[in-house]
């Protein structure tokens, strides 16, 4: 049997609601044990994009594999080779950090004691061993996204997800997860898929960029290969280029528009 | 053993104990309509020779706290869709039915436990039940309403996107079934259009059988209640089950 080279593999995928198109007919590839990055503005499709790549939603059209298998149809394989981190937050915040990474490895199945294990090694990597009977609740932004990433860890995934990895947080915090990245990808040889609009992480972190705006891949290569395309001198000024520099309006959905006010009226 | 059951079923109970302030909430007001209602009207009901309205009353209001605690608790799914935690477990590869199913044993073991509180609170100021067995069986009542609304309020948070439905819900769906229920009044006394629809509410049953087991009468027949209770839950599970895994974030 031979070995795929590619761990995913998109083609012509399409994503409508209604009217609206939010992704366009793409296709991509992505190897296996590399890093690849979705770069684009806001409202461009790559949450969009995970979430079919993560079984979360349906496609409209279109052919996905990951890890040989489709995530249409067979779901529950397709969940057990990856792990993610949200760009919104999914902890519950009212049980501690302990008890959220327990909770992760009963519903991923991990063997009790090797859940322990692997629990007590990971809360000890992102540093958060000290807070481990703390309720989530109290953390700051930082230390709950350090703690999804332990958590999206903790059943050893082939492949690791991250939607806007190091969205709002401090340099000293964006810094350790991107060496950590960056270790688990060169060390354990994880694959890993991440969506961002951030110019420097992309160039830091990715072996592959894709630009993707208004739901179609506008380029695909190293950020050498864009610049090149672009005959620009940086990432920024080839991404400007090829997405032009109208500022982007993102329509809030009704579950944004709801936190929003959540937030507002400080629950 | 842990299991996804298990551990779904003991993240609601540890929810609920680490809100002190909402089960405080959450036993008065069912303290406060037996005090003002029990004393209120008792007189009226004694003069009217229709017995004592406490003991009439009581197992009215311990179903009246299990039906709102079921349902907000089932209802709460809508918090954890939109402060993203039902992510994390529908990416996972865990039956939808095990996720559901955990969920609704929880929050009906919350709701049931403080039925019993409820219980407890009535007997403090006058309520005896008629025996223990009684206590015991009541309980099983108890449970089964508490599983159905759960389950309700799981089916209905599947299809809400946000919590503007929320008034609706208590106008239109708790508030009438509270109402005809018999959990307040007898219901023999009915214009019989009234008291039709009063048998098409699933909380009749809960409500007869809860008084059934606690006072010794049930005006139902405590078998009949048990059936109907027992039929309705699988019907709502299985429905609630089917809407929760058609869920998409």
């Amino acid at each position: 049997m031979k070995e795929d080279v590619n761990i995913i593999e998109v083609k012509n995928l399409v994503k409508k609601y209604g009217d609206f198109t939010a992704v366009n007919g793409i296709s991509f590839n992505v190897e296996k044990g590399k890093v690849f990055a979705f770069l684009g503005p806001n409202g461009a499709g790559k949450t969009t994009t995970i979430k079919m790549l993560t079984t979360l939603l349906h496609p409209t059209s279109g052919k996905i594999i990951v890890d040989n298998f489709s995530p249409t149809t067979q779901q529950n394989q397709v969940r057990k080779s990856f792990g993610i981190v949200f760009q919104d937050q999914s902890l519950d915040d009212d049980l501690t950090a302990y008890e959220n990474l327990e909770f992760h490895a009963v519903i991923y199945n991990v063997d009790k004691k090797l859940a322990k294990e692997r629990i007590d090694y990971l809360l000890k990597f992102v540093e958060l061993n000290d807070r481990r009977n703390d309720k989530v609740k109290t953390f700051s932004g930082g230390m709950k996204r350090r703690l999804e990433i332990a958590r999206g860890l903790i059943h050893h995934p082939k492949i690791l997800f991250l939607d806007e990895p190091t969205i709002g947080l401090d340099p000293q915090t964006r810094n350790f997860l991107w060496k950590y990245i960056k270790d688990l990808n060169e060390k354990e040889g994880m694959t890993v898929f991440m969506t961002t609009h951030y110019m420097e992480e992309a160039e830091k972190m990715a072996d592959k960029i894709a630009i993707i705006d208004h739901g179609k891949i506008v380029a695909l290569g190293t950020s050498q290969e864009l610049k090149k395309k672009t005959k620009t001198k940086t990432l920024e000024e080839a991404f400007l280029k090829l997405t032009g520099h109208a500022i982007r309006d993102e329509e809030l959905n009704t579950r944004e528009q709801f936190k929003s006010r959540v937030r507002l009226r400080g629950r | 053993m842990r299991s996804v059951i298990y551990i779904m079923w003991i993240r609601q109970i540890k929810k609920y104990l680490r809100s002190r302030s909402r089960i405080i909430g959450s036993l008065a007001q069912p303290l406060l309509f037996f005090l003002a209602l029990g004393f209120g009207l008792g007189p009226v009901f004694a003069k009217a020779n229709a017995g004592n309205y406490l003991d009439f009353l009581a197992p009215g209001i311990i179903a009246m706290s299990i039906l709102f605690t079921a349902t907000f608790n089932g209802i709460e799914l809508i918090w954890d869709k939109q402060f993203g935690f039902l992510k994390e477990s529908l990416v996972a590869p865990v039956s939808r039915y095990k996720l559901m199913f955990g969920r609704c044993l929880g929050g009906a073991t919350v709701a049931s436990v403080q039925g019993l509180i409820v219980l407890g609170l009535t007997m403090i100021f006058g309520f005896r039940p008629v025996s223990v067995l009684g206590v015991i069986i009541s309980f099983i009542f108890m449970f089964l309403i508490a599983m159905f609304f759960t389950a309700i309020g799981t089916a209905i948070a599947s299809k809400l996107e946000d919590m503007q439905g929320f008034q609706l819900i208590v106008n239109f769906f708790i508030m009438p079934v509270f109402f005809l229920s018999g959990a307040l009044f007898p219901l023999d006394g009915l214009p019989s259009a009234l008291g039709i629809v009063t048998r098409f509410d699933p909380l009749t049953y809960g409500v007869d059988g809860v008084r059934g087991a606690l006072l010794g009468a049930s005006h139902l027949g405590l078998w009949l209640d048990f059936g109907i209770l027992a039929g309705v839950v699988i019907f709502v599970m299985a429905l609630g089950t089917y809407l929760f895994s058609k869920m998409e974030v």
